[in-house]
């Protein structure tokens, strides 16, 4: 029985404008277990990007309760910085490298941030770059590789902390389609050995990749259905009881 | 996260940078090296002036009469004034600053003192070669001269010129002696372009015989009290106590009043070139904060993978500290090579001290920190989510 690794309870975002309220997320509850491939979807302006914020511990809520791997995260900013850092691994849109570092400095950023000393960082980096097909590509900079080969290493970077969650932003969205479909074959790799995704996209067709899709629209879940043509056998079992 | 990766980071951030960063710290380059230099010449300078009024000795006296022609004394006071208790000797002196000269075909102008044989023991000058003013010159007002190498080069081309004319003022005078080399000088001149004559002819050659200074010996270290006193009362006598129409000086009193002069220029232009630094520091803030815009991006990508605010600010402010130290260890190089120029080209003294250059480096790192903190703390305040949508 796999653990809770996402649990919001209630959870609201309101933004005051004056004086009106503006609920960028209303009374959301999501479960996600460990193992999990989930997409959530939904058109723009509907809320996911204000939830994948809070997910990654970028944002805080209004109020609800959201516990990460058995950790509330209602808690001051340094804690935050050490629950992304340990327990998330970002994957965006525009790969959001840094320019000036290279391939295996970028990719051992967050193990520098968790305080590890350099044989360590470095081992792990490269087991991850590895584990991306990019090892020979150490001493590359960003702006030598390709769109499909930084996301690569946008992979590797949050991969390398052994997160308990990988958060993929639109990750296909500044790809062709061929090398589009590589990342998310990637990603289909990555959950059938055992992490847990969750891909944020409006792209209904990328959202059918994963193995459950919630939906959201005005700041509410609308549907959350397991994907039948991908889904776990485990997940279908225990929904059917 | 590690101090020395954290040092490496920010290093990198500053080594990827390098024309920028060699700009932002260029006003601490200027600031730093002047302060070494300037601090160094008054320094240099100070130390000669010591030396040079150490070489007069300690029982000199030196008294010069302010005010106008008719405060003076004469011959018959000076006289008068040896025979007191304390007092060695006194050696009076008339001098004037433009005299004309010309020697073979060559016309110049120089410095005159006029005096007596005891100036040279008294002052502490003697000649080279040749001979001093004797007794015999003075009583005869013979038309002998002393000439300092500068004008015996500027005459004659050489320094071998005992017998040969120099012409004062339109009166021939015989060079008896070259004094011997001085070096330095002070704002009036080379103290080798100078001339010595006896007294008593040039009293008659510039029809004056108002003596406005006279150098006293006393005799001891321990009877200088007793000469002071004697010759404060005779010149208080003289002039009916206006004590503003005389000063007395004795090594002490010259050395302060030397020093105060010097020490309030380089205050001065220590002021100036601390200014300056102040200026670096605000250039390091502007840049600093133009680098933090600019990578807004950057550090919400930072925090996004787990970077905390301190980490942020650290960063920031440790880039900002290396552009300033680094920027000090160049103004120290630069220091030590602008007082080299100094030395070799402009001939003045420079004396830089270890507490100087360790007291401008700490200072620059100090304007690094004090001047990075404002933008490495906006830096660390960034909000994640917005700076990771800035483009």
């Amino acid at each position: 029985m796999s653990k809770d690794i996402i649990e919001m309870a209630n959870i609201n975002k309101i933004y005051k404008m004056g004086g009106s309220e503006l609920r960028a997320l209303d009374d959301v509850n999501l479960n996600i277990k460990s193992g999990e491939f989930v997409a959530i979807v939904g058109p723009s302006g509907a809320g996911k990007s204000t939830l994948m914020n809070i997910i990654g511990c970028l944002d805080v809520a209004t109020n609800g309760e959201y516990i990460l791997g058995g950790v509330n995260t209602n808690c001051n900013d340094d804690k935050l910085a050490e629950i992304r850092n340990k327990k998330i691994g970002f994957i965006f849109q525009n790969y959001n490298l840094l320019s000036k570092l290279n391939v295996i400095e970028n990719v051992e950023l967050p193990l520098i941030y968790l305080g590890e000393d350099s044989k360590s960082t470095r081992d792990k980096a490269l087991k991850a770059l590895t584990r991306v097909g990019l090892d020979s590509h150490g001493k590359h900079k960003p702006n030598e590789l390709s769109g499909g080969q930084k996301q690569r290493v946008a992979i590797a970077r949050a991969l390398v902390t052994s997160p308990e969650i990988i958060l993929a932003d639109e990750p296909t969205g500044a790809l062709d389609s061929k090398t589009g479909r590589e990342v998310l074959e990637m990603l289909q790799d990555l959950n059938d050995e055992g992490n847990t995704i969750v891909l944020i996209t409006h792209d209904n067709d990328i959202a059918a990749e994963a193995k459950r899709i919630i939906t959201v629209r005005d700041g509410r879940i609308v549907s959350d259905k397991p994907n039948f043509k991908n889904s776990n056998e485990s997940y279908i079992a225990t929904a059917a009881n | 996260m590690k101090l020395n990766r954290l040092l490496t980071m920010s290093l990198s951030s500053v080594y990827n940078n390098k024309v920028r960063s060699f700009l932002t710290m260029l006003g601490i380059i200027i600031g730093i090296s002047s302060v070494i230099v300037l601090v160094g010449m008054g320094e240099g300078t100070k130390q000669k002036v010591a030396s040079q009024i150490e070489q007069l000795g300690t029982n000199l006296i030196t008294v010069n009469l302010t005010g106008s022609r008719s405060t003076s004394v004469t011959n018959k006071d000076i006289d008068n004034l040896k025979t007191k208790p304390g007092i060695a000797g006194i050696a009076p002196a008339l001098t004037a600053g433009s005299i004309n000269i010309k020697g073979g075909d060559v016309t110049a102008t120089t410095n005159m003192t006029a005096t007596t044989p005891n100036y040279s023991q008294i002052r502490k000058v003697d000649v080279s070669s040749g001979r001093f003013l004797s007794q015999n010159d003075i009583d005869n007002r013979y038309k002998v001269a002393i000439v300092g190498v500068d004008v015996a080069n500027e005459l004659y081309k050489t320094t071998d010129v005992i017998g040969s004319t120099i012409n004062v003022n339109g009166v021939d005078f015989s060079i008896i002696g070259i004094l011997q080399q001085q070096g330095g000088g002070s704002s009036s001149g080379s103290n080798d372009d100078t001339i010595i004559l006896p007294i008593s002819t040039a009293q008659r050659l510039l029809k004056n015989t108002n003596i406005k200074t006279f150098y006293v010996e006393a005799t001891d270290k321990d009877s200088m009290d007793t000469a002071m006193g004697y010759l404060q009362l005779f010149l208080n006598k003289k002039f009916n106590n206006d004590t503003k129409s005389y000063r007395l000086f004795n090594q002490t009193s010259l050395l302060d009043t030397a020093n105060q002069t010097n020490d309030s220029m380089t205050t001065l232009l220590s002021g100036v070139a601390a200014i300056s630094l102040i200026v670096g520091g605000i250039g390091i803030m502007n840049i600093m904060l133009v680098s933090v815009i600019e990578r807004t991006k950057e550090i919400g990508i930072r925090k996004a993978i787990g970077a905390k605010r301190k980490t942020i600010l650290s960063q920031f402010l440790i880039e900002a500290t290396f552009i300033s130290g680094f920027g000090g260890i160049l103004g120290v190089l630069f220091g030590y090579l602008g007082s080299y120029i100094m030395k070799t080209a402009f001939k003045t003294p420079v004396v830089i001290s270890n507490n100087v250059v360790l007291g401008s480096f700490l200072f620059s790192l100090a304007i690094g920190i004090v001047f990075g903190m404002y933008p490495a703390n906006k830096a660390s305040k960034l909000n994640p989510i917005e700076a990771l949508r800035f483009e």
